[in-house]
Parts: C-alpha cells; sequence; structure tokens
C-alpha cells in the first residue's frame, strides 16, 4: 500500500468546507437517529390511535365499574366466538353463543378452558371486537383475556366476562361480536 | 505513507491510482458513481434472472420447473434486489456523477463516506444471495415481509435478511448524507437553489426522503429481529403486540420508498426532454414546488397499501382522499413535461426515447395508481396482477427507464464517446415493446381475478401470463444489448464533443469529454 | 435428471401450442359480480377508467401532436416560453374538481360497504395454512374446505378440470335474498379472503376479527369462486374459496342436512372398521389434508415438512403418533387434526400413515381409540 491513493488529493478540495460540511452532516446524522428512535415511537403511538379509533377492536381495561343508566328500550345482540391459534391446543369455548343486553346493564359471560395436554401451559386470549366502531363502548371489569391464564395438565376452568355497554352506543349498532384468540403464550410466561 | 500523500499533494491533478486498489481506496465521485453503476447493473441481471425463472414457471398453469416454496423465494428475492439493489444504487451512482458536475463542485462533500457507502452494498447483497444456498433457504414472505410470516413463520435466513437490510439501510442514509450536504454546501457561487438543475432537486428532496424512512425500516426490522430473537412481541399477538402494527411501520417506510425510486427519474427526464426539444423546461419553479408536495404527501398516504386490513371508515376515507391528492402534482409534472416539446424543436436520440416512453408509460402507472386509490375499487384490485402491472409501469418504464435514459444521455460525457446510436434505438424498441407485452396484459389478469404472488394459477388467466412470459423474455434480453452498447463507447467510438448534445444546458456540458478525474478545483462561477 | 428437465422443456414448448385450445372463455374486465356492491363498484371502476382514457387522449394526444408537428427534422424552431401561470392554474383546478367529483361517489360506496348492521346469516371465516374453515355462528354447523385439486393436476401428470385450482371440497353455501356477515380472522399467518362476485376482500389476520358483507339477490343463485389474496406461506396459491348461493328453502335443508351428518359421522365412529377399509379411506384424507406438506409418497419436503415414510413416528408408538395428529407438534408447522377430522377420517390416515409407503408398524388406530384419545 505504498502508493498514494487519490483521496488525499480529493480530501484537499473538500477540507476548505470541512466545517460548514461536517455540521449539516451532523445535523443529518442527528435526523436520521431520531428518525430510528420515531419508528420505535410509532409503537405506542398506535397503541393511542388504536384506542381513539378501536382500530383491531383493541379494549383496553378493566373499567371501574359504574351504573349507569339502563337503556331498556334497545336490546344488543352480543355474540361471543373463540378461536384457537395454530399451535393451541386447549379447548376454548364460549358457554353461551350469546347474549341480549340492555345498555347499561352489567352481564356475566363464562367461557370454559381445558388443556388437554400433558404439559402444564400458559395461554393469553387476545380480545377483538366487532364493528370496530362499538369497540369504545364495550367496559369490561373483569376478563381472562387481562391477565395470562395458567392450566395445569389436563385441567379445565371456568373463566367469567364481566362487561356492559356504554348506552351511548350508536343507535345503529345492533349487534357486536366479541371475538377472543386463544395464543400458547409459554413464551412470554409472566 | 506521510511522504507519499506530501510528495503527491505537490502535483495538482493526476490521474487514477492502478489495479485493483484504485476502486477499492477510492474517494473519486466518479470512481464512486461508476461502481455503483456497475453494482446495480450487475444486481439487474440478477434479480432479472429471478424474474424469468418466474415467468417461466407461470408460463403456463401447473407446475413444470420449480417449487411453490423456490418461487416464494425467487418472487422475494426479485423484489428485494430491483428495489435496493438495482433502482436506489442506480440512482445514487447517478447522483454521485453528476450532482458534482451539475453544483460545480470538486468531488461529493464525504469522499471517504462515500467510498465506505459503496462498499457496504457487496457485501449486504453477497449476504443475501447467500441464503438461497442455505438449508433453509432464502426468504420467502415477498419484499413487504409481513409479520407473522416473517417473523413467527420464517425461516432461519430471516436473520440474514434483518442485517442485509440494516447495512443497505446504513449505506442509503450515508449516501443521501453525502448529496445533502454537497448540495448544500458545495454549489459553485452563484448557483442558487433556484438555479439548480431539477436531477439536483429531485435528489435533494430524495435525499431527505431517505434519510426520513431509511431508519423506519431499520427500526422495523429491529423490532422483528427483536420478536424473533430477544423474547419481545411487538408483532406478536399472543404477547400482546399486533401484526397490524407491522404493516402500519413498514409501509410509513415503503410509501415515500415508493417516490425515492421515482423522484429521481423525474429530474432525468426534466434535464433529457429540454435538451432534446430545444427549448428550456416549462414551469421549472413549479416542478419544484410539486416534486416537494409529493414528498410531503407521501408520508400521509401510507395505509392505501392496507385498504383490506380492516381500517376504521374514517382512516380509511382520510387516506383515500390523500392518495387521490397525490394525482394533482403529479398531473402538473406530466403536463409541464408536454408543455416543453409543445413548439420545441424535437430530434429523438436514444435518450429522448427513453424520455418520452418514461412520460407515456409512466402515466399510464399514474393512471392505475389514480384506480388504486378509489378505495371502494381497491378491494378488488388488492393484491392482484393489477396490482402488479401498476407498479411495475412506474418502477420498470418508470425508473428504470429514467435510469437507461440518464445513462445515454450522459455516457458521452462519461467514456468521450458517443455510444452507438443505431444500437441505442435498437435496445429502445425492443425494450419498449418487451415492457408492454410483460406488464399491459398483467392489467387484464388481475382485474379478472388472479391474485399475485402465487405460483400457479386458474385455467382463465392461461393466454395473459403466456403472452407476459414472452414478453418478459424479450424485455430481459433486450438488456444484453444495453450492457453491449456501453462496453463498445467505453472502448471507442465517435469522439463526442464538450457539450454532446446541441441543447444541452448546464455545468457538466462545460468540462471536457470525458470528464477529467478531477474537475471543478476552481469553482465555476453562475450568472 | 437429464430425461426429467427434458421432459419439463417439452411440456413448456408444448403448453405454447396448447394453451391457446386449453382456455376458451378469457376475461378482461372486472367481473360486476352479483350484488349491489359489486356493481357500484364495477361502475366507480369504470368511470375512473374512462376518466384516465380521456385525460390520456388529451395529454398524450398534444404530446405526439407536438412530435409529428414540433420535430427539428421537419424545421421547427424552437420558441422559448417557459412560464404560464395562467397554464400551471388551471391544470392545477381542473383535476381538482375531477378528483372531487370523484371522491363523491367512491365516499357512498365506501360507506355502504362498511354497513354491516342487521345481518341474517353470520359466518365465522378462519383462515389457517392453507385451508378455510366456516362456522356458521348459532347453526352448529362447521367445517374446513379444502382444495381438491389433485397434486396429479398441479404437476402436469393428468389433464386439468375445468375448475382447476378453483375447487374445494366442502364449498361455503349461503342463501340467496338474505344479508350475510363474514366474521374474517386467521389461525396463524395473514391471509385474505376474496370472492370477485360478491365484491368482499378482507384480510384474515390472527387474534383479530375483520367483517364484511354481502346480500345476494334471489334469482343469482350458483357457484362463485375466490382465492387467498395476501400471501400466506408457500400454499398461498392453493387455498380457494367457493360460494354456494341457494335459496332460503335450500340453505334451510342444507343446514339439516349438516347436523344429521355430523350426527351420523359421530355414531359411525362407535361402529367397527377393517384394517383396510381404514387403508381405503385413509389414502383419501392423506391426498387432501397431509399431502400439500409431506408429500404423496410421504417424502416431506424440504427442510420444513419431514419425510413419513419410515420415520420414526410413523412406524413407532402409536399413542405418540395419534397425539401429534391430533394436537399438532408446537413450534413446528404440524397443526392440530383434532377439529379438523372426523374420528373414522382421523383413524383412517393414521392407520394409512403407519403401513403405506413401506411404512410397517402393522397396527390398526380405530375411531375409538381416537374417541378415547380426545377425552
Amino acid at each position: 500500500m505504498g502508493s498514494h491513493s487519490p483521496k488525499e488529493d480529493v480530501g484537499k478540495h473538500s477540507i476548505k468546507q470541512a466545517p460548514k460540511s461536517g455540521n449539516t452532516a451532523f445535523k443529518l446524522v442527528l435526523a436520521a437517529v431520531a428518525m430510528f428512535g420515531f419508528g420505535f415511537a410509532l409503537v405506542p403511538l398506535y397503541d393511542v390511535f388504536c384506542e381513539i379509533t378501536g382500530i383491531n377492536g383493541k379494549i383496553t381495561g378493566p373499567v371501574e365499574r359504574v351504573e349507569h343508566w339502563v337503556d331498556t328500550s334497545r336490546t344488543i345482540k352480543v355474540q361471543f366466538i373463540t378461536t384457537n391459534n395454530a399451535g393451541m391446543p386447549w379447548e376454548f369455548d364460549a358457554l353461551q353463543e350469546q347474549v341480549k343486553v340492555h345498555p347499561g346493564a352489567w352481564t356475566q359471560a363464562e367461557f370454559w378452558a381445558l388443556n388437554p395436554t400433558k404439559e402444564d401451559m400458559v395461554g393469553q386470549a387476545v380480545p377483538s371486537v366487532s364493528p370496530s366502531e362499538a369497540t369504545e363502548y364495550v367496559q369490561k371489569t373483569e376478563c381472562f383475556c387481562f391477565s395470562q391464564q395458567s392450566l395445569k395438565a389436563g385441567e379445565g376452568r371456568n373463566m367469567p366476562l364481566i362487561f356492559s355497554i356504554d348506552p351511548r352506543l350508536p343507535p345503529h349498532i345492533r349487534t357486536i361480536t366479541m371475538s377472543y384468540t386463544i395464543f400458547d403464550a409459554g413464551a412470554f410466561a409472566e | 505513507m506521510t511522504t507519499a500523500t506530501a510528495h503527491h499533494d505537490d502535483h495538482g491533478h493526476h490521474g487514477p491510482a492502478k489495479g485493483i486498489m484504485r476502486w477499492v481506496l477510492t474517494t473519486n465521485h466518479k470512481d464512486i458513481g461508476s461502481m455503483y453503476l456497475w453494482f446495480s447493473f450487475t444486481m439487474l441481471f440478477i434479480g432479472g434472472a429471478m424474474a424469468l425463472i418466474i415467468r417461466s414457471e407461470l408460463f403456463q398453469p401447473g407446475m413444470q420447473l420449480i417449487e411453490p416454496e423456490f418461487f416464494n423465494q425467487m418472487t422475494t428475492m426479485h423484489g428485494l434486489i430491483m428495489v435496493f439493489g438495482v433502482v436506489m444504487p442506480a440512482f445514487v451512482g447517478l447522483a454521485n456523477w453528476m450532482v458534482p458536475l451539475m453544483v460545480g463542485a470538486p468531488d461529493m462533500a464525504l469522499p471517504r463516506m462515500n467510498n465506505w457507502s459503496f462498499w457496504i452494498l457487496p457485501f449486504a447483497f453477497g449476504m443475501l444471495l447467500l441464503t438461497l444456498f442455505t438449508e433453509a433457504g432464502a426468504p420467502n414472505f415477498g419484499w413487504t415481509f409481513y409479520a407473522p410470516l416473517s417473523t413467527t413463520y420464517a425461516p432461519s435466513s430471516v436473520t440474514f435478511f434483518i442485517f442485509g437490510v440494516h447495512m443497505m439501510g446504513i449505506s442509503s442514509i450515508m449516501g443521501a448524507i453525502n448529496i445533502v450536504v454537497t448540495i448544500l454546501n458545495l454549489r459553485a457561487p452563484g448557483m442558487t437553489l433556484m438555479k439548480m438543475p431539477l436531477f439536483v432537486w429531485t435528489w435533494l428532496i430524495t435525499a431527505y426522503l431517505l434519510i426520513a424512512v431509511m431508519p423506519v425500516l431499520a427500526g422495523v426490522v429491529t423490532m422483528m429481529l427483536m420478536d424473533i430473537h430477544f423474547g419481545t412481541s411487538f408483532f406478536d399477538a399472543a404477547g400482546g403486540g399486533d401484526p397490524v402494527l407491522f404493516q402500519h411501520v413498514f409501509w410509513f417506510f415503503g410509501h415515500p420508498e415508493v417516490y425515492i425510486m421515482i423522484l429521481p427519474a423525474f429530474g432525468i427526464v426534466s434535464q433529457i426532454i429540454p435538451t432534446f426539444a430545444r427549448k428550456p423546461l416549462f414551469g421549472y419553479a413549479s416542478m419544484v414546488y410539486a416534486t416537494s408536495s409529493i414528498a410531503f404527501l407521501s408520508f400521509i398516504v401510507w395505509a392505501h397499501h392496507m385498504f383490506t386490513v380492516g381500517l376504521p371508515l374514517e382512516t380509511e376515507l382520510f387516506f383515500m382522499y390523500a392518495t387521490m391528492l397525490i394525482a394533482i402534482p403529479t398531473g402538473v409534472k406530466v403536463f409541464n413535461w408536454v408543455s416543453t416539446m409543445f413548439r420545441g424543436s424535437m430530434t429523438f436520440e436514444t435518450p429522448m426515447l427513453f424520455a418520452l416512453a418514461f412520460v407515456v408509460l409512466f402515466t399510464i402507472g399514474g393512471f392505475s395508481g389514480l384506480m388504486l386509490a378509489i378505495a371502494p375499487a381497491d378491494f378488488q384490485y388488492h393484491d392482484t396482477y393489477f396490482v402488479v402491472a401498476h407498479f411495475h409501469y412506474v418502477l420498470v418504464p418508470g425508473a428504470l427507464f429514467g435510469i437507461i435514459a440518464g445513462v445515454y444521455y450522459w455516457l458521452p460525457k462519461w467514456t468521450g464517446n458517443y455510444y452507438d446510436e443505431k444500437l441505442g434505438k435498437f435496445h429502445f424498441w425492443m425494450s419498449f415493446i418487451g415492457v408492454n407485452v410483460t406488464f399491459f396484459p398483467m392489467h387484464f389478469i388481475g382485474l379478472a381475478g388472479m391474485p399475485r404472488r402465487i405460483p400457479d394459477y386458474a385455467l382463465q388467466f392461461a393466454d395473459f401470463n403466456a403472452i407476459a412470459t414472452v414478453g418478459a423474455f424479450i424485455f430481459g434480453f433486450s438488456q444484453l444489448v444495453l450492457l453491449y452498447v456501453v462496453i463498445k463507447s467505453i472502448r471507442g467510438g465517435e469522439k463526442a464533443t464538450d457539450e454532446v448534445w446541441e441543447g444541452a444546458e448546464g455545468l457538466e456540458w462545460t468540462i471536457p469529454s470525458p470528464a477529467p478525474y478531477h474537475t471543478f478545483a476552481e469553482p465555476p462561477h453562475v450568472k | 435428471m437429464f430425461s426429467r428437465t427434458w421432459q419439463r422443456l417439452s411440456s413448456v414448448v408444448l403448453g405454447l401450442f396448447l394453451s391457446p385450445a386449453i382456455m376458451a372463455d378469457w376475461e378482461l374486465n372486472m367481473p360486476q359480480g352479483v350484488t349491489d356492491i359489486s356493481q357500484s363498484i364495477y361502475d366507480l371502476h369504470m368511470l375512473i377508467f374512462w376518466i384516465c382514457v380521456w385525460i390520456g387522449v388529451v395529454v398524450f394526444g398534444v404530446m405526439f401532436y407536438s412530435i409529428f408537428a414540433h420535430r427539428k427534422s421537419k424545421g421547427a424552431k424552437a420558441s422559448q416560453f417557459h412560464e404560464s401561470l395562467g397554464l400551471e392554474l388551471l391544470w392545477t383546478a381542473l383535476p381538482t374538481a375531477i378528483l372531487i367529483a370523484m371522491a363523491v361517489p367512491a365516499t357512498t360506496t365506501l360507506i355502504k360497504m362498511y354497513d354491516t348492521t342487521d345481518a341474517q346469516v353470520d359466518i365465522k371465516i378462519t383462515g389457517h395454512q392453507w385451508k378455510w374453515q366456516y362456522d356458521y355462528l348459532g347453526e352448529d354447523v362447521g367445517f374446513f374446505s379444502n382444495l381438491t385439486t389433485s397434486q396429479d393436476e398441479i404437476y402436469d401428470r393428468t389433464a386439468k378440470g375445468d375448475n382447476y385450482l378453483l375447487e374445494v371440497d366442502k364449498h361455503v353455501v349461503v342463501p340467496t335474498g338474505q344479508k350475510i356477515r363474514f366474521l374474517i380472522t386467521s389461525n396463524d399467518v395473514i391471509h385474505a379472503w376474496w370472492v370477485p362476485e360478491i365484491a368482499v376482500k378482507k384480510d384474515a389476520i390472527p387474534g383479530y376479527i375483520n367483517e364484511s358483507w354481502a346480500l345476494i339477490p334471489e334469482g343469482k343463485e350458483g357457484l362463485y369462486r375466490g382465492q387467498c389474496a395476501e400471501l400466506c406461506g408457500v400454499d398461498h396459491g392453493f387455498m380457494p374459496i367457493v360460494l354456494e348461493a341457494v335459496t332460503e328453502d335450500q340453505y334451510q335443508i342444507w343446514l339439516d342436512d349438516q347436523r344429521a351428518a355430523a350426527e351420523a359421522q359421530a355414531a359411525a365412529a362407535l361402529g367397527d372398521f377393517s384394517h383396510e377399509q381404514l387403508m381405503v379411506k385413509g389414502a383419501e384424507v392423506y391426498a387432501r389434508s397431509c399431502a400439500a406438506c409431506h408429500g404423496a409418497e410421504g417424502e416431506g419436503m424440504g427442510s420444513v415438512f419431514p419425510a413419513l415414510a419410515g420415520s420414526a413416528i410413523a412406524t413407532g408408538d402409536m399413542a405418540e403418533h395419534i397425539d401429534i395428529v391430533l394436537n399438532g407438534k408446537q413450534g413446528t408447522a404440524m397443526q392440530a387434526f383434532a377439529a379438523q377430522l372426523g374420528e373414522v377420517d382421523l383413524a383412517a390416515v393414521i392407520t394409512y400413515e403407519r403401513n403405506a409407503w413401506g411404512n410397517d408398524a402393522g397396527d390398526t388406530v380405530t375411531p375409538k381409540m381416537i374417541i378415547d384419545a380426545k377425552q
């Protein structure tokens, strides 16, 4: 490497500009680093966005139990559906397919889970509401989906859900579907 | 070493070093520009070969040549290579060559970083390509790598993919920083921003887009890496994550990325059309404003890629309206190009032919883009061959024709020799026919209901698929003509004048052809 | 090796000459479909299409006129104008007006598409790698729907049927004249459920429920075919949808039949089956539910899907084999089939796997053993 390389030669030209160029470059690097951070900031921002719009039916909870006025003038059909994610061998069912409720009334629903395997397992139910517009009106004081559920090998259990539909629910919504998908949460066990 | 440097510094101008180390150690913007262009050209043939494998399998219904798993690897690698390995490096290469010449700078502002940002690329793509030979195979989840297919369900090569993306991201960011710094700080006296050639303008805006979104891409693959190896759950619902979040973050990067791949081509075409129409560019200022508004809008339209994921109505409407807005500045650009030609004095050398094809075919891609923006209709178009036709129209006769036009336009300045005009025209017509025969039928099969990314299809799609495959081979093999033309021009040919083209304006045409190794050591004065 | 390549090449060349004969009816445009929504979407599509065509005609018209008339070879002298505020304003304002005119019907249609209220039939659709599962809410009817196109057709060993790659073993049956709501989710990766004729396309996302709806008018009974529209892995191209629209009466009869069939199947599981009976049935079930991953001859595929021929599980402990088929294997692509297949099918396919392709476990798995294992 005894031979010269042309870079020194060019370096001479740019050295004149160096302070200013270095300054601009530094700011741009900062901008790039900030945008990398912004990518991660999108995660909490997205959660906020979801809460506002009800996108994907994400429900935050639990809420304090508040006694609303009960709107007996209308009845909402609430359907419960359950899904097992791939690789989740539990039996997982809603014990009632649907209930009819008046907005404002507190209702309890029961779900059943059974671990048929020979190993202890941890499951996490992920809730989702359809139509997503209804999400913000579904209030839960208790839900098995708020935390991970542990079942020993062969163990089965009833799991409660206590919810109410906010009476401010827009009048065109007459059916709400509450979906729960059970995932194997062994990798995320708390 | 120090003495050698001191010694050589006494010389004013001298040529490049000899041997391979010239290329490894070079900090000369022309050398690096050439390397970027050759790298991109090489990747074009690799990614193109993959495209031909895909088209061969799709020539007729049934699986004949490859297995579905390998087909998915091919579509994924084809997309990644064409986006990150061909179009982006080619634009950076053109910027390296031409931006200093156009603004009257002696070199790029940060020459050593320039060297690094190029030399990262062969390693990034080498790593990506080597995954093809691993037992698990190459990434197979599409170039959009949606979670959880790319996380929980990914082949083990995904980790190499992630590092590859990190490396090309760092390369792009460094390249972009260099371009911004060069444009902002090294312009010749008198070269005000609003006197800059449009290629410089579009690249300046592109570079800002790159600095804004490549780190977001780096963020999203880092989240994937953490999900796969470190037990986080950004995208895994089992741990409280959300696969749809992936798409939001990805497309926050992805949509500006789409414009990163087209804005410099706008710039190139805006240089070429005035030259061959012998008439100043119509609406220079509005071109600058249109480009800036396109860049701004690109940040608020990302969810139009996600119309079917179940967004709330209001969100869907917002993104539909915002997307439709993009048609306005884009339209302004097309109208300006046409007005530039109007009452000009036109000749039709190869660069102009490619530029004209660009205007027509890119606009067709823009039209299908406008159709895709209509959210209700997008429910039918989404993830079909109509989308494939759309983005290939904006990327092949759009971005790629823009690059090829630029190569023909500047080749005499680079090599000092005119290229073979007859072969250039032959290359143009073969490419033009090939590109339309390949991609136009895809509109039909998409509308008729063929989903994208499938290795085999129902019988009613067979005719147009067969035609598209024939077109793909015509287009693919035509590019060998370009290779031949470039090599021929390097080795000799009619000597080019300094001005090269009769109607050409700008600093790059004031220096000798071929451009000396060092130019503008003394900055020129721009009136 | 060479002969195989040669075979493939010659089939490609032959295909070049044969292909026009195969395809009689190809389509150029989006289907108008059978629902109001699909018709509205088609109208929007055509409207925006013609707007684009007319803009194209005008713009390219000017351009080609210039190319023709203002060329140097014809002695054209370049004028030097390069600005016109009036023109710039005109071609900003005009497209804006067109876009607003376009946005109005698009918005109306989108609002209609989002109105899922008051559906009479609710069908839950679950995407799996690589099949669809349908559950009729409140009807106690549910099933999986698998591709029936054979591997022989796909690999060109026999002629392809008319509905090549668009045929399934169980259609999703819906009544006409009723509003049907689709609740779409996924069991693994993201899929998308798409039937062009009713203009329903919605992503199926694990953990989340999406909804869409269709009302197929009376008189539009028939079969409507669709496909998965989101890349979901190796067999993404092999999980079609067949929607069968029938009259309300036929729909009720079909529901009853489904329930009766389920009962009959449960009862049959208590009966006796010979080894030979199970082997025959097992071969059918295997071809439909297992061959796509484990290979037609149990040879496996790539590094993800292990061979069953000669495998330690398929020739080893029977209880372990049953457990894997019923409950899947965590951390691998092996799914749980307990809910997907009936007891008889499960017993048959496990028996088949243990005794086909040179596997010589020599034992028989009976439906009763499956019932016990499920307890």
